[in-house]
């Protein structure tokens, strides 16, 4: 394979790269966050809230155990969205556009 | 040949330092004390989660444990057998797998020919060390649904990985942590200190896998401790010099497998005992009297008090978790301790691309969720059919939790059934270690073999065959300090160790690796400052936290046992032998104990949380961006672009492979 200088910068400073990876930084970082803010609220609230937590929902289930629970389902919920997001929407973006830019780049 | 000694010298100071203070934190106070006794006893080593047992069994230490005696009761060709089983499976993988290794990418990613499932279920492998298994499910027996905030702590931590790590690392790495830190920069500092921190963390998070081991071994086969370690340490010697990553994947993904097994069989079994009720299962531990009295016993009521319904507190959270703020320390260092482990991070590289690694990540999720929640039953199920007495009977931190459900379920002790289970468990969770243990000593040694001495002492020019051949050295010298700080540590309290690696992870490596993926400015100076401060501060504060022994606390509760067990003396006109002991204990505790302090002598914690991680992870940041402030570097700035579009699209991987 031939060694061609790829020229990194301008990649990194098209208009069209920064404003995909704009997207997506906003859409991981708010999954992210939405995901350790509901984990911190169960850490802070099973000991701070004991009246909420300690509610009995469904038989002798009570809030806490099930804010537990609905942890993992977030979780596996999170994981979806995002690889869908993933390969339906920026993977085929991303190649598409670092292709067209190096094309633009050597006429 | 001699180039071998630096960097096996540099390990052994900074290891052995580390410990040294530590093991002089426990002598210190002179001779072993209740607490210390309490915490080592259980084997701690066991919890991969952060001080969950060990916590547990400092917390049950009220009386000294019965010393010795109490055993599990095995069948003992049966246990012996299936570990044979274990080994000569795991033997015949490490055969097959040396032999397709041959070049440096096959010895460290396996020639980067791992599929995202297969390595999905390596990283389940990694996660689900037997702590996760048996640490969590004896927190849930004894403490109820807070040993769950355990699991749900590992569930998060994921979607760190998942949505910030996996794919860049994928797309900037080569080998190991170094090579993303040092894209950047041509210094050879930041290599060697980036392979300093790497060692540093899996030998942490090696020992107490190692001792509980070596504690597993001793509690089920009789085996003394130390034939125990060194049997154990050169299997892995074996596994991870001869058969590289490869080996370690396929070990990991059986382990793995059979952990899911296990998990199955023995929930479905627990399930099977309630009439396939969820509801009459929870209705059942809640109105179980045993159970009743143990949290009783827990809260502290010498009386029952009127009305109040102790079946049901066993279903609350907040048992075992006090303080709001440790809470949150704790969920720091898992959010961003668990991401930038090393061996979690060289698991990315055995993929070949980033879409694989996502799909490694999802699939790792949802089994290791999946083995979560099945821990949970195992340790309510443990809790209602075992009991907490019986549990803490054999062991403080409830470690044995898991096990005894195995052999309940099997249809208990003397039946050949519940013999074959429990035995079948046993070999599975050593089989756990074994692939933890493997994957550490495989970080560490490519830190130590493809960071140091390719790229620092050869400055990148080392032929493949001297690549391979150094790893492999390395790998036998990091088993060999395994095994020798193993011996050294057997009565540390271990667990505390792995805390201490997720802390150092989230305070030192995480800001640095986050800022080297993301951060135009960021430079050489931000990632030494970042990783010596970070790792610095979080053992500092550790050194002055409740984590040490505070000699004078002792001395004040033997103090107390002295003047309760007097006060009855005088009362009841004499006391049993087994009291009188207590006493003898407490008074030679007292005295021991009263005018010393703690290895930096204090006399209480400057800080008050277990965790470090709510102060040290912020100082991580601060420095970390100080430093890059102050020590600003142009031309790092301009590889920056590089950086970036090769970690977001993964363009020009084939040239950084040859980086």
């Amino acid at each position: 394979m031939v060694e061609k200088e790829i020229d990194w910068a301008a990649i990194a400073s098209h208009p069209k790269f920064v404003e995909l990876h704009q997207a997506k930084m906003r859409f991981l970082v708010g999954l992210w966050v939405f995901g350790a803010t509901s984990y911190f609220l169960l850490l802070v609230g099973a000991i701070s809230f004991p009246d909420l937590f300690n509610a009995r929902i469904m038989g002798r289930l009570n809030f806490g155990y099930l804010f537990c629970l609905f942890q993992f389902v977030l979780a596996w919920a999170i994981a979806i969205i995002y690889t869908r997001k993933s390969n339906r929407e920026f993977d085929p973006l991303t190649t598409e556009l670092v292709e067209m830019i190096l094309k633009e780049e050597c006429q | 040949m001699r180039y071998l000694f630096l960097p096996l010298l540099m390990v052994l100071i900074f290891g052995t330092s580390a410990l040294a203070a530590d093991v002089s934190a426990q002598a210190a106070p002179g001779g072993p004390n209740a607490v210390a006794a309490a915490a080592a006893k259980a084997p701690p080593g066991l919890a991969a989660s952060p001080q969950a047992p060990a916590a547990a069994a400092a917390k049950a230490q009220a009386p000294a444990p019965a010393p010795g005696g109490k055993k599990m009761q095995t069948n003992r060709t049966f246990t012996i057998s299936m570990f044979l089983l274990i080994i000569a499976a795991t033997a015949g993988i490490v055969v097959w797998a040396s032999k397709s290794t041959t070049t440096a990418s096959d010895y460290y990613a396996a020639g980067g020919g791992i599929s995202g499932i297969q390595n999905g279920w390596a990283i389940a492998g990694d996660f689900l060390s037997a702590a996760t298994f048996l640490g969590i499910t004896g927190l849930m027996s004894l403490f109820g649904p807070d040993g769950f905030m355990y699991s749900v702590g590992i569930i998060i931590s994921f979607l760190t990985i998942l949505l910030i790590i996996a794919e860049p690392c994928r797309n900037a790495g080569k080998y190991t942590l170094g090579d993303i830190l040092a894209f950047r920069s041509s210094s050879r500092v930041v290599r060697a200190v980036a392979a300093l921190s790497a060692v540093v963390v899996s030998i942490f998070y090696l020992l107490g896998q190692m001792v509980g081991a070596g504690k597993l071994m001793q509690l089920l086969l009789g085996i003394p401790y130390k034939v125990s370690i060194i049997g154990v340490g050169a299997l892995i010697i074996v596994y991870v010099a001869l058969g590289g990553m490869k080996a370690t994947t396929w070990v990991q993904i059986i382990k793995a497998a059979l952990l899911m097994f296990t998990g199955v069989v023995l929930s479905v079994g627990i399930l099977w005992k309630s009439g396939f009720s969820l509801f009459a299962f929870f209705d059942s531990v809640a109105t179980s009297p045993q159970i009743q009295d143990h949290v009783r016993g827990v809260m502290k009521h010498p009386v029952a008090q009127p009305g109040f319904d102790y079946g049901q507190r066993f279903l609350e959270l907040g048992l075992f978790f006090k303080n709001p703020l440790d809470q949150v320390s704790l969920g720091l260092a898992w959010i961003l301790g668990a991401a930038g482990l090393p061996h979690v991070m060289m698991r990315f590289f055995t993929v070949p691309n980033a879409k694989e690694a996502r799909k490694s990540v999802v699939a790792s999720m949802f089994l290791i969720g999946l083995f979560l929640i099945m821990v949970s039953f195992l340790g309510f199920g443990a809790a209602l059919y075992v009991t907490p007495q019986k549990i803490m009977a054999l062991d403080k931190g409830g470690n044995m939790a898991g096990l005894m459900i195995a052999q309940y379920i099997g249809g208990g002790a003397g039946t050949v059934t519940g013999d074959l289970l429990l035995a079948f468990v046993c070999a599975v969770a050593f089989a756990t270690i074994l692939a933890v243990v493997s994957g550490l000593v495989l970080a560490s040694s490519a830190a130590i073999a493809h960071d140091l001495y390719v790229n620092v002492i050869k400055k990148g020019k080392a032929d493949q065959g001297t690549q391979i051949k150094v790893a492999r050295v390395a790998s036998f010298f990091v088993g060999a300090i395994a095994i020798v700080l193993g011996i050294a540590c057997e009565n540390l309290n271990i667990a505390q160790l792995v805390g201490l690696a997720l802390a150092v992870v989230a305070s030192a490596n995480f800001p640095v690796l986050i800022f080297a993926l993301f951060w135009k400015r960021f430079n050489s100076a931000g990632i030494i400052a970042g990783l010596v401060v970070g790792t610095v501060v979080t053992i500092g504060i550790l050194m002055v936290s409740p984590n040490m022994t505070y000699p004078k606390k002792v001395a004040a509760d033997a103090q107390k046992v002295v003047l309760a067990l007097e006060k009855k003396q005088s009362e009841a006109g004499g006391l049993s032998a087994v009291e009188l002991k207590t006493l003898e204990k407490a008074k030679s505790d007292y005295v021991l104990n009263k005018e010393g302090t703690s290895l930096v002598g204090l006399d209480a914690p400057l800080f008050p949380l277990k965790n470090p991680g709510i102060l040290s992870v912020p100082i991580g940041f601060f420095v970390t961006i100080a430093a890059t402030f102050l020590f600003r570097n142009r031309r790092e700035e301009e590889m920056f672009e590089e950086l970036f579009v090769r970690q977001t699209t993964g363009y020009g991987m084939a040239k950084a492979a040859k980086h």
